[in-house]
């Protein structure tokens, strides 16, 4: 799960391995407690349905989380983040859940991601990179950079 | 022209809020997102890697010791923001982004204090009438006062 990769490797263009994440409306629940989120927006069919959304939605501060962690996959013990930022494109929808622990079919969410920069300051070394979030119609809904330092 | 009520804001500082960081929180936080990265879940993995504790994912930085009204997440500052704003007439909020600058990892145990500011506020002229950008930026410190992230929120209402 966590991979060793090395900053003398990377060469700009390089993709970083995609990272798929399946939501659910028991993703969102959890999120919700993790963070203290408690807008109902996220959970309530009818509180979505009156702002418009017509159903509840993936909270924007997963999908950030999401893209974190495809880079601290990817990066491992090798370096660390940081400068990290996230804009908002569109809006996503969970899946409903098929069972306790199974999701419904739907739509999966890819992470993916670039190299666009590559240098050295003295003798620390760096990576920017390009990142976003790519909804079942293939339409990005989420974009964001991040600058990595390694060690 | 912005109400007066709503210029006011700018400038203002809110209150540290206090931020523990618990291990079951870090747990349950990473759970959420479905990353089992050792580096939260393994205290032998976290030593082993030059943390003297499990360390949170880059983003989060505990639960505030106390806080009032439904929604732990939304500092004083913030719910008095958005609220100033809604007043003003700008019904609908969008959240605009964020960024964020990692200095030092946190760890289980820290307790770190968050400080709020609303740096700026300016309306523009969209497609569709006047949008409004606010944007907040928080400072977190740890307990051997040690700076630890920025963050740059940006919050959108028209």
């Amino acid at each position: 799960m966590v991979s060793q990769i090395s900053w003398e490797n990377i060469k700009v263009g390089d993709e970083i391995p995609a990272l798929p994440k399946v939501a659910t409306t028991q993703m969102l629940v959890k999120w919700a407690g993790a963070t203290g989120d408690f807008n109902p927006i996220h959970y309530e069919d009818g509180f979505a349905a009156a702002h418009g959304i017509g159903k509840p939605i993936i909270h924007g501060q997963l999908k950030r989380a999401w893209l974190v962690q495809l880079i601290t996959d990817w990066i491992g013990r090798a370096g660390t983040i940081e400068k990290f930022s996230c804009q908002f494109k569109a809006i996503d929808y969970p899946r409903q859940m098929k069972s306790m622990t199974e999701p419904a079919e739907g739509e999966t969410h890819w992470c993916k991601g670039l190299v666009k920069k590559k240098y050295a300051d003295g003798d620390k070394h760096y990576l920017e990179c390009e990142m976003w979030i790519q909804n079942g119609k293939g339409e990005k809904t989420t974009l964001a950079n991040a600058t990595i330092i390694f060690r | 022209m912005l109400e007066e009520q709503v210029m006011k804001l700018v400038g203002k500082t809110g209150d540290g809020i206090v931020m523990e960081v618990e291990k079951g929180a870090i747990k349950r936080y990473a759970d959420a997102i479905g990353d089992y990265n050792p580096l939260y879940w393994d205290e032998e993995y976290a030593r082993e890697s030059g943390f003297d504790a499990i360390v949170a994912p880059p983003g989060f930085f505990g639960w505030p010791v106390s806080w009032d009204g439904p929604m732990p997440i939304l500092v004083p500052l913030m719910a008095e923001m958005m609220d100033t704003i809604i007043k003003a007439g700008y019904g609908s909020i969008l959240d605009g982004g964020i960024d964020y600058e990692f200095l030092r990892p946190v760890r289980a145990g820290d307790v770190l204090t968050a400080i709020s500011r609303i740096a700026s506020i300016t309306e523009r002229e969209g497609k569709s009438g006047k949008i409004l950008f606010s944007i907040v930026e928080t400072t977190y410190v740890n307990q051997d006062n040690e700076l630890v992230a920025k963050t740059r929120q940006t919050v959108i209402n028209r």
